[in-house]
């Protein structure tokens, strides 16, 4: 048997659903997928060859010609440009003297650049491909780092750590939430007790997580998915990653969890694929921990609910992070956001009834079942139950992920815990590159959703990133302008046509008539897209507009 | 008995079954919203969306070809918002392919005062002419994005599966795996792909020979079908 038919041995009478995990094993073997293999595994999975090609050329991490022994990509969005990444991107390509995107001529170097990698504390950041190895990150990147070898970083955790950031690290013990539901509660006081607690999504759309549980467990519908979002790739956001390697069992446990309260017994974890295989790895491990210690797998503790977790790999995708293109991945397919309705709560992944919840969500239910909704509202406001995960970067004295108790205000968070302003404030972006700026004197707004929604804000997933007056706002728009570009789907017009203009416009010198221009693609893109990133992707640009209209 | 609907669209009461979209309702009542991706033949997926319409003034407009009508709801077909989005969708269009074969969407410039040079020195989708067999040419300089051919190569019609999308975002664009020729690739040249483009991309190629002037006998030439070589049969 030659390698590439042992490699795809396993896949023989798995479907398209095992797309993705193919072109990873294969990818990860060859350093990129060939023609012939693509053949291979039409044939194999019985997907056509053009859908297959079709699919590589929509994923970033994906190659279909060959590429150095190892990729480097180093990531130029905005904390890490802030921090130098151009510098170190240039420098690379200076010692190994080529261009970029190019492939050394000893065939051992590939080096780019790359989107927001999740690792903004630890800014300038870049990913390492090896061939035959996988990926691992390198945090604070300088080229000779990056050319010499492998680096672990560590979190940086702060705030109250009032719950989910408590007991980081610990041996698996107990699912005793889950224990709980399984032996005293039925599905739907599970499901009271998580609408109670007022848990709204973390992922950034902030629906109420309860309403999402009853609503799919109403379906008389089988099988039902439970689908655990860790494709994090706000630009800014990195609270998840931590979530995942420092509280893997936390986050099992509220898939389980969900699973039992709307009756499922699959769980997928779909984690963006630019984190390194680590992370990824580490999740594999705490699953097996756990079905060895009779917590997940068949007839959990005894009882007669069964339930497996899945992990699945993203393939370097924004767009993968919002709900129905992320089931397309999973599916095998282009992640193209499908319309809606129908919702995932009666067609999602398979089209099948589907709970997809964030990280932070999910790890939020395992203590409201074990301590009780009033419990989990002993933080926070009404409107804004429980604590809260912020990622902060850019020009503070301590960026990393900090656990809140919202109602703080932004200065009170980053004065009294964040190490305080790094020089003097010009801007904040919140929630994202699809968030909004504030200016110095917005900031004593309390970190809410409602708070944030009524000052035309958004808390969104949780980012946070902090400018001083060192930086070019022209430059940060450039930089929201090219990560918009690049993560377009290409779905529909709006988007696809308007992420190009829109980024154009904020690359080059300013003309006359560029406000309105803005105003109308920034318009159009937020009416008229067909989802989130494109109904989002002008309202950083569209808010500095407001602010600073002497930028335009 | 079917459940029904009503809704008022520019002012005037309609009632459906549920269900229907808000395109097939405002055709029932003349009212005119333009389409460029939308065809009877293919699956709609909501992809340019020049049919916008606002619905209750919504945060968002509705596609109105995927849209379902909802009861007591109160459309507008043509209001500032809507013409806005239109005019810019068609302006960006338009500063990215070539439409001078698309006399439909130069109708709809026309009807929404694009201004035709409002992005200059924008970045084009610019292909060279694909020109590999003997029976169509593809020119994706002029292609829109509608899928329509990739749907009818695939399930909306004919299950060859040629062609498919690469790329992503502004770089999207139709191609065959690791873009060989037509002839290489599984298409049987059925021409359902040619009978749905709504632009001058995919042509007959007698079509195109005429365009470009060239003698019948250049067209003859050019058009013959090529003995079929590589044909292996797989185990
Ligand atoms: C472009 C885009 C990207 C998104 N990325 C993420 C993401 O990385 N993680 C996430 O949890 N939700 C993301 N979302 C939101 C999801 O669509 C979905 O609302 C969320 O996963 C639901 O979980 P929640 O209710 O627990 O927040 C994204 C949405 C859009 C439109
Ligand atoms: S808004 Fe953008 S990302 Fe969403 S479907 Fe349209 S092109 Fe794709
Ligand atoms: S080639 Fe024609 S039918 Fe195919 S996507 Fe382009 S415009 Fe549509
Ligand atoms: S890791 Fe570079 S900006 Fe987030
Ligand atoms: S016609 Fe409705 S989106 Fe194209």
């Amino acid at each position: 048997m030659n390698e590439l038919d042992a490699i795809l041995a396993p896949y023989q009478g798995r479907q398209r659903d095992a797309l993705l995990p193919v072109l990873w094993d294969v990818q990860t073997a060859y350093g990129y997928i060939s023609a012939d293999a693509v053949h291979a595994i039409s044939h194999t999975l019985r997907v056509p060859e053009s859908d297959i090609y079709g699919v590589i050329g929509f994923y970033s991490l994906f190659h279909d010609e060959p590429v150095g022994e190892t990729v480097i990509r180093v990531c130029t969005d905005l904390s890490c440009g802030l921090a130098g990444a151009d510098d170190v991107l240039h420098e690379l390509l200076v010692e190994i003297g080529i261009g970029h995107g190019e492939t050394s001529s000893d065939g051992r170097y590939t080096i780019g650049h790359t989107t927001c990698l999740g690792l903004c504390e630890h800014a300038p950041a870049a990913l390492v491909s090896r061939r035959g190895v996988g990926e691992h990150s390198v945090a604070s990147a300088t080229s000779q780092r990056l050319l010499n070898g492998t680096e672990r970083y560590g979190a940086v955790v702060g705030g109250d750590a009032l719950n989910l950031l408590q007991d980081l690290d610990q041996p698996l013990q107990d699912y005793a939430a889950l224990r709980q539901a399984l032996f005293d509660l039925t599905q739907e006081q599970v499901i009271a007790e998580v609408e109670q607690s007022g848990l709204i999504g973390r992922g950034g759309a902030a629906f109420p997580t309860g309403m999402k549980w009853k609503f799919t467990h109403a379906v008389d519908k089988w099988p039902k998915y439970v689908v655990c979002n860790a494709d994090e790739s706000e630009p800014g956001t990195f609270k998840d990653r931590v979530l995942m390697e420092h509280r893997p069992h936390l986050i099992l446990e509220g898939m389980a969890l969900c699973g039992y309260a709307i009756g499922a017994s699959k769980g997928y974890l779909f984690v963006r694929g630019e984190y390194p295989l680590a992370t990824s790895e580490h999740l594999v491990e705490a699953i097996a921990e756990a079905e060895a210690a009779g917590l997940l797998g068949d007839n959990i503790m005894g009882s007669d609910f069964s339930f497996r977790v899945e992990i699945r790999r993203g393939a370097g995708a924004y767009i993968c992070g919002e709900e129905t293109a992320l089931f397309e991945a999973i599916e095998g397919k282009r992640g193209f956001p499908r319309i809606k309705p129908p919702y995932p709560t009666t067609h999602g992944l398979f089209q099948q009834p589907t709970v997809v919840n964030n990280v932070e969500t999910l790890s939020a239910v395992v203590g409201i079942v074990e301590h009780g909704a009033a419990w989990f509202k002993q933080w926070g406001t009404e409107k804004s139950a429980g604590t809260k995960l912020i990622s902060i970067s850019g020009h503070v004295g301590r960026p990393g992920v900090y656990e809140i108790n919202p109602g703080m205000t932004l200065r009170e968070l980053i004065e009294d815990h964040c190490g305080g302003f790094v020089g003097e404030l010009q801007a904040v972006l919140m929630g994202g590159a699809a968030g909004t700026f504030l200016t110095p004197d917005e900031i004593d707004v309390r970190l809410t959703f409602e708070d944030l929604r009524a000052a035309g804000s958004t808390l969104g997933s949780g980012a946070i990133m902090v400018f001083n007056t060192s930086v070019d706002m022209r430059d940060v728009l450039g930089r929201l302008g090219k990560f918009f570009q690049h993560e377009s789907c290409g779905k529909c017009f709006p988007c696809q046509l308007g992420t190009q203009r829109q980024m154009e416009i904020l690359v080059r010198e300013p003309l006359a008539g560029d406000r309105e221009r803005l105003v109308d693609i920034g318009l159009t893109m937020t009416e008229a897209s067909l989802c989130g990133l494109g109904q989002t992707a002008a309202s950083a640009v569209l808010s500095a507009i407001q602010r600073w209209p002497e930028l335009f | 008995m079917t459940k029904t609907v009503t809704l008022t669209i520019d002012g005037d009461s309609i009632t459906v079954p549920e269900g229907t979209t808000i395109l097939e309702a405002a055709r029932q009542l003349d009212k005119d919203v333009p389409v460029i991706c939308y065809h009877d033949a293919t699956t709609a997926n909501g992809l340019c969306r020049v049919c916008v319409v606002d619905v209750n003034n919504g945060r968002v407009l509705q596609p109105a070809c995927v849209a379902a009508c909802t009861d007591k709801a109160t459309v507008e077909t043509r209001n500032e918002r809507v013409e806005r989005s239109r005019r810019t969708i068609l302006e960006m269009l338009n500063s990215a392919v070539d439409l001078a074969e698309a006399p439909e969407i130069q109708d709809l410039m026309d009807d929404y005062s694009v201004d035709r040079e409002r992005f200059p020195d924008a970045k084009r989708r610019e292909h060279d002419l694909k020109d590999d067999n003997p029976f169509y040419v593809r020119d994706y300089s002029q292609c829109v994005l509608c899928w329509r051919c990739v749907q009818v190569c695939a399930e909306d019609a004919q299950y060859t599966f040629a062609l498919t999308l690469d790329g992503r975002g502004f770089e999207t664009h139709v191609s065959t795996a690791f873009d060989i020729a037509l002839t290489d690739s599984p298409c049987v040249f059925c021409g359902q792909c040619i009978g749905v483009c709504p632009t001058g991309a995919l042509k007959p190629k007698v079509e195109f020979g005429i365009q470009q002037g060239w003698s019948m006998e250049d067209i003859q030439r050019s058009t013959r079908r090529p003995r079929r070589k590589n044909i292996t049969i797989e185990d």
